[in-house]
């Protein structure tokens, strides 16, 4: 079984440094494409591999290069941004790629920006990834000496630089506008669409924001072709995907899988299923802004048209478990004052709703809900739904949310009619 | 005022970016770096070295929970609260950091030691519950681990 994404990355200690990546194959790619293909002919190889986006959305990727206006006469500069902003609870894979393979994630940077005709990229990595943004520095700083970023990239006449931003923490920087607006030095807030950030971005200029999983994969289809990806999935979907599980499993963790493996197998066989005492009650098949799956569910591939059928979304592909010993009602809580934490305030129902629902779950949770408290956030549900917000934190929320007050009814009810939690604290 | 060495460190983050406004939370960090936490008069300075109003800089500051308006302990805990943390028992930390270290969320101990603050999912799933302290990682924390990591902190 293929691992691309993840083949040369050590468990431990530093990852390869310039001459180590370059003797397994580094930067070839990035030859290749500036040396021998044509701009056009670098985004028709990611459209035809059906790349889709790895950040939570799974919009498809050569889709969205090719709303950028290219050619000469353009407007200019235009913009590459990596989202390296991983903050979606339940979620961990992007650190794994920053950490451990920061030439690979450079050097399908400067492949994507050749292929948009990009003069600058941003790399874009959260405050608390520190171990990463040490190492992107260094391996950026050596990438720069050896030639591959500046004013002629590889030898070419293509020039690009490269800036790194390290934030200062905020789950919504990690919204596409949001991180425009950050980098902009502006509060992180999203941005009245249309017009969209590939024609309309940073500072004014047409910009493309792919997240770092997404990104990884540009010098590998580059490398081998659109349709050696196409073949690495089970089923119509492309690649591997970095799949993650947490909670009571009994091994925790993250492995690069073909696109389409079954919830079954990953929790089952690569976490190695429930740990003694416990057992599934549920699952959110891909971080907290998805709905939640049950048993039944498990042999669902964990692509993003099966699971849309099951009810659900791929989102970053990162289950977290819900287990028969832990509340459901505290699971949501958590979640709720989370997003409503992060709410941004940009729009009322998200601002004003999210921490409404927040102190009612919590009252359910320590028995003090009150009839005609899951009907009020049932019709709260509605208000928040996508189309009443500038972005999709809010519609997020709701969707474990939702899910949650139909699949775990009668947690939800038996907190309110007893007035206590069954439960007990969590973790034990 | 801010100090050379501080100026310096600005001008290197704001030839970054097209407009010198942009690097806002970078200079808000340099500060801090240096200082601890960001006083109003150091966020006035950082505004004027930017060319934005005090206002406009403030706006950024409490939109990023990395950048303290505060003074915070010489140590500064990031528990993190998310949902997988939640599952595998992040609240009996809570309980033991308050119970045994005398620090609850938000707050600084008297001796400016510990200072704890909750925190968005670190990206530590498979290690939960974990933290963050200055900066450092840890992870598949039992009160007993927490304790040794404390202890070892000046």
């Amino acid at each position: 079984m293929e691992r691309p994404l993840t083949e040369h990355i050590r468990a431990e200690g530093e990852p390869p440094t310039l001459a180590e990546y370059e003797r397994t194959g580094g930067y070839a790619a990035l030859r290749q494409a500036v040396g021998k293909m044509t701009p056009p002919e670098v985004r028709a190889a990611v459209a035809e591999s059906g790349l889709r986006g790895r950040g939570g959305a799974g919009f498809p990727t050569g889709k969205k290069w090719g709303f950028v206006p290219t050619g000469p006469g353009e407007s200019r500069p235009k913009y590459l941004v990596v989202n390296g902003d991983e903050m979606e609870p339940g979620t961990f894979k992007d650190r794994r790629l920053l950490e451990g393979d920061p030439h690979g994630l450079i050097e399908s940077t400067i492949i994507a920006a050749y292929a948009i005709e990009a003069e600058v990229a941003y790399i874009f990595v959260r405050w608390d990834y520190q171990t990463a943004a040490a190492r992107l520095g260094r391996a950026l700083a050596e990438a720069r000496a050896a030639g591959y970023v500046g004013r002629k990239v590889a030898g070419s006449d293509y020039g690009l630089e490269i800036y790194f931003h390290v934030s200062a923490g905020r789950y919504m920087c990690g919204e596409e506008e949001g991180l425009l607006n950050a980098l902009e030095g502006k509060r992180p807030t999203p941005r009245a669409k249309p017009p969209h950030p590939p024609v309309v971005g940073l500072w004014g200029k047409p910009t493309i924001v792919d997240n770092v999983e997404t990104m990884a994969w540009v010098r590998h289809i580059v490398g081998r072709g659109p349709a050696w990806f196409r073949g690495l999935g089970r089923g119509a979907e492309g690649g591997t995907k970095l799949y993650g599980a947490s909670g009571h499993v009994r091994r925790p963790g993250l492995w690069e899988l073909p696109m389409g493996t079954t919830a079954r197998e990953i929790i089952e066989e690569h976490a190695g299923g429930m740990r003694d005492g416990w057992s599934l009650r549920g699952f959110l098949p891909g971080g907290a802004s998805t709905d939640f799956l049950t048993a039944v569910h498990l042999d669902a591939a964990m692509d993003f048209g099966s699971l849309e059928q099951a009810g659900s979304r791929l989102g970053t592909g990162a289950i977290v478990v819900l287990d028969d010993r832990t509340c459901p009602v505290g699971f949501v809580a958590n979640l709720t004052a989370f997003f409503a934490r992060e709410s941004c305030g940009w729009c009322t129902p998200c601002r004003d709703g999210l921490p409404w629902m927040a102190r009612t779950l919590r009252a359910i949770e320590e028995g003090r809900g009150e009839a005609g408290d899951l009907a009020l956030l049932e019709e709260q549900t509605k208000f928040l739904a996508p189309g009443n917000t500038f972005c999709a934190l809010a519609p997020g929320a709701m969707e474990p949310l939702t899910s949650a007050l139909r699949l775990f009814r009668e947690d939800f009810e038996r907190h309110v009619a007893e007035g206590r939690c069954r439960y007990g604290r969590a973790g034990e | 005022m801010l100090t050379e060495q501080e100026r310096a460190e600005i001008e290197v983050h704001a030839a970054c970016y097209l407009h010198r406004r942009a690097a806002g939370p970078e200079a808000l960090k340099v500060v801090q770096a240096h200082r601890g936490w960001v006083s109003d008069e150091a966020l006035a300075d950082v505004a004027e070295a930017l060319g934005v109003t005090a206002t406009e800089l403030e706006s950024l500051a409490t939109a990023y929970t990395m950048i303290f308006r505060r003074p915070v302990g010489r140590h500064v805990i990031l528990l993190c609260d998310s949902v997988s943390c939640w599952v595998m028992g992040y609240e009996r930390l809570v309980e033991h950091l308050r119970s045994r270290w005398g620090v609850a969320l938000g707050e600084t101990t008297a001796d400016e030691r510990l200072t704890l603050l909750p925190a968005a999912c670190l990206g530590a799933c498979d290690r939960a519950p974990a933290l963050m302290i200055d900066g450092v990682l840890y992870g598949d924390l039992t009160v007993e681990k927490l304790d040794r990591i404390l202890e070892g902190l000046k």
